[in-house]
């Protein structure tokens, strides 16, 4: 598959752009922000992006999807990522789409993805317990009771957590942290009993939340998968994540940089635009460099979900990594080259740094996956 | 599609029958390298019919048309040919700036009887060519060259001194920059100019480098007499006179892309994980024994991959006719790949603790990790140095003002 877009993906980027600069610019998570909304989104603009078929851009068309694959999803987290959108693409639309489409049973498939594909149902992956992302060492009890099994234990930062209506929980039927075997994934409804959530206001103005189990019953019916063998179908689906982050991060820090690049060409100092002090430009230029890196790591990671669902952990990892390093360094030097304005409330680059931070951390930080990766090649 | 894979298979019979074994063993240094050339000795029976063997099949230059020595094959063909040659391990049947430089330069602005000329001997490997452009006075700063050269009508004359002439001690000829118009301003009095090295006047002085070789020398024009033509419409002057800017820029776009995608790999096609994994050993749990090394390691491998994936786009891109900024393009590449290539051979030093100190000797071939890490060093000033590379991109892809 050559490193190029198709005519087709062209398009989808292309009315994606207009539709995010018209309908959801970073005014609008500004405002949701200044509003404390309760959702930490729109709905209305959820359901919009819906009818243009991207809520079921990876669910397949018996289920009401568009199945335009991971490519173009990522095309469309690119540009969301550009306009800082806030919605439930990524937790819903990549996340639980693949889940349950990867693995799902044919009763959930049938409920469910004609509703996510509509944009008429949230759901929330529960997978960290603790302030890093480890999901080997996931430890949340899931003990049988009667026919089914009691979930105990703490989920955090579940991206939409404060609204899904459905969620995705990894808790463990066997084993001990740190081993793959043991782990089974549920679907637990958002109203079960004994399960509480507190939403967590993240640094980025969008919504996550903590969840508490205190023996929230499940039945046979609600496993994702086989029980004990959720670990390879959690792993398909947070490479999606961290594709889709990538993807993502890489939109933001390209929409930062550009903003970067205006101001250099604008503003004055010692009688001359900023942007022609060499020190300025060499940065600017090594960061752009970067970013061209990024951009080929991300659109390989989204061919290779595509192409290679099974195999696609390295190059996820790959893109994951280095998008999150060079979005911050994006956003680090769009703050400094901006000087004090960059540090205002009242101007968008702050808005970016905090997201990219958000990104960098969610699904493994860059040494996770430096880590993965280096385990991966036998060192 | 089918048909790639008919080809592919064609090329692996062809190559399983053609390669030599001696010529499917890793590189390891510069002495292993094919350069051709009338004066070259070669390493063994099997480097020079191994050479000679692709030259016939136009191979040693698969994309150039099949009158010049190539074979006319598509890029997509040569690709097929690089992963057969690479999936038996074979070993680059030649490389030369004939074929890296002058060869593009020259498809692009020659005539089709300089083409004719000059192109098949690059290709089979009778001559060997190097590159006239640095001078004392003008490094970064080319366009302010002063080599002289009048026009006496049936001949050029030509006088001054060029330096940093990578191999000018061992090539045929040599392709010079030369100023041809003493008062047009400084882009636009320059000529693009093909000389015989064995012509009277010119001679050379080897420049000895950090490394311990002498690649580089001295290059010294006096009152070097050069034909107008080599033969009927065979021009000594490739593209305009005065306009030979345009084929140095050209070419050395060419250039660039070639030395930043070193940085792609290397000589030891070994990583430098698994050459710590076996050097330094691994803990119970599989990882490194050296925690903040592994982590150094890993975030020039995850670079490393990033910027091939990259170069495959560019390529793609271009096929697609997507590119067309290339040409500033290849300054990102060769900033980034030079300078992934700097910190990669830095880690490999790191890895090989003292033992890649040693400087003579069986045991580190002669120092062939501390000569290979040394000659790293002048990847990002070779072809135009890192800072000029990002005056390029700031200037032509980000259009930042001058200073
Ligand atoms: C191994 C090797 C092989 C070579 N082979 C050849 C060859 O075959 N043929 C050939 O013609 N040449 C060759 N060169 C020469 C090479 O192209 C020059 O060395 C290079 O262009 C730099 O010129 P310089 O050495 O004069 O450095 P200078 O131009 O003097 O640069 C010195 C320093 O100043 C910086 N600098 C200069 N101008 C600027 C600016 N505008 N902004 C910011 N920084 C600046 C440079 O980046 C560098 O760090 C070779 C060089 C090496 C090291």
């Amino acid at each position: 598959m050559p490193l190029v877009l198709t005519q087709e993906q062209e398009m989808l980027r292309s009315s994606a752009t207009g539709f995010l600069e018209e309908n959801a610019p970073v005014k609008a998570l500004r405002k949701l922000r200044d509003d404390k909304d309760e959702t930490g989104f729109s709905r209305a603009l959820w359901k919009e992006m819906a009818q243009m078929g991207w809520a079921g851009i990876v669910i397949g068309e018996d289920h009401g999807g568009v199945d335009f694959g991971f490519v173009g999803a990522g095309l469309l987290a690119e540009e969301m990522g550009r306009t800082l959108t806030a919605s439930p693409f990524l937790s819903t639309s990549l996340l639980a789409a693949t889940a349950l489409r990867k693995a799902g049973t044919r009763e959930s498939q049938d409920a469910l993805l004609p509703q996510i594909a509509a944009g008429d149902l949230v759901m929330a992956l529960a997978v960290d317990e603790g302030a890093k992302h480890q999901p080997l060492n996931t430890s949340m009890a899931a003990n049988k009771s009667g026919n089914g099994f009691k979930l105990s234990g703490e989920k955090q930062f579940v991206a939409d957590g404060g609204v899904a209506d459905k969620f995705i929980v990894a808790a463990r039927t066997a084993s001990v942290a740190g081993d793959r075997q043991g782990i089974t994934l549920f679907l637990v409804d958002g109203e079960a009993k004994n399960l509480t959530r507190e939403r967590t206001i993240m640094v980025d103005s969008r919504g996550a939340a903590r969840l508490k189990f205190d023996g929230v019953e499940v039945t046979g019916e609600d496993i994702i998968g086989e029980v004990d063998g959720g670990h390879d179908i959690l792993e398909g689906v947070l490479n999606v994540g961290r594709a889709g982050l990538a993807a993502e991060m890489s939109g933001a820090a390209q929409k930062t940089f550009e903003m970067t690049v205006d101001y250099l060409k604008e503003r004055q100092q010692f009688g001359k635009v900023i942007g022609s002090f060499q020190a300025l430009q060499h940065r600017a230029a090594h960061l752009y460099s970067e970013l061209e890196l990024v951009k080929s790591a991300v659109l390989k990671s989204s061919q290779e979900l595509d192409d290679n669902f099974g195999i696609a952990g390295p190059v996820c990892a790959l893109a994951k990594a280095k998008s999150g390093e060079v979005a911050k360094l994006a956003a680090l030097e769009a703050v400094q080259m901006h000087g004090g304005i960059g540090m205002t409330d009242e101007y968008d680059v702050g808005f970016y740094l905090k997201r990219i931070r958000v990104g960098q951390e969610m699904f493994g930080d860059f040494a996770y996956h430096a880590d993965q990766l280096a385990h991966m090649r036998g060192y | 599609m089918s048909d790639l894979k008919a080809f592919a298979a064609e090329v692996r019979e062809w190559l399983e029958a053609n390669c030599p074994e001696e010529m499917r063993t890793p590189i390891t240094g510069d002495k292993d390298i094919c350069w051709g050339g009338r004066d070259f000795t070669f390493q063994s029976e099997a480097q020079k019919v191994w050479m000679e063997r692709m030259a016939a099949k136009g191979w040693t230059v698969p994309t150039w048309p099949k009158q010049y020595g190539g074979a006319g094959l598509s890029r997509a063909e040569e690709m097929v040919i690089k992963k057969e040659m690479k999936r038996i391990g074979a070993r680059s049947p030649l490389d030369s700036f004939g074929i890296w430089m002058l060869g593009p330069a020259l498809l692009k602005f020659g005539t089709e009887e300089q083409k004719l000329e000059h192109l098949p001997p690059v290709a089979r490997g009778e001559i060997r060519w190097c590159q006239g452009y640095s001078e004392p006075g003008a490094g970064s700063d080319l366009a302010s060259l002063k080599a002289k050269c009048e026009d006496h009508a049936d001949h050029w004359l030509v006088n001054g001194q060029k330096v940093w002439t990578s191999y000018a001690d061992v090539a045929d000829w040599i392709f010079v920059l030369v100023r041809t118009d003493q008062n047009a301003s400084k882009h636009n009095g320059i000529s693009f100019i093909l000389v015989d090295m064995a012509s009277t006047g010119v001679s050379t002085k080897p420049i000895k480098l950090i490394s311990g070789n002498s690649p580089f020398c001295e290059t010294f024009f006096d009152d070097v007499k050069v034909p107008k033509d080599y033969g009927p419409d065979i021009s000594s002057v490739v593209g305009e006179v005065n306009r030979g800017w345009d084929v140095a820029k050209y070419l050395l776009t060419h250039e660039r892309e070639m030395i930043g995608a070193g940085g792609g790999g290397m000589l030891d096609s070994r990583g430098p994980g698994e050459i710590a994994a076996s050097a330094i050993g691994l803990g119970e749990d599989g990882r490194l024994d050296d925690p903040i090394l592994r982590g150094k390691i890993a975030q020039t491998e995850i670079d490393g991959w990033a910027f091939l994936l990259t170069m495959e786009r560019m390529k793609d891109e271009a096929k697609a006719g997507q590119n067309a900024g290339i040409g500033a393009k290849s300054s990102m590449l060769k900033y980034y790949g030079t300078e992934l290539n700097k910190r990669r051979y830095e880690v490999l030093m790191d890895v090989a603790g003292s033992d890649g100190l040693e400087w003579e000797g069986e045991r580190s071939r002669n120092g062939d990790l501390a000569k290979s890490w040394l000659r790293t060093k002048a990847n990002s000033i070779e072809g135009g140095t890192s800072e000029v590379q990002l005056n390029i991109i700031s200037k032509r892809i980000l259009e930042l003002p001058d200073a």
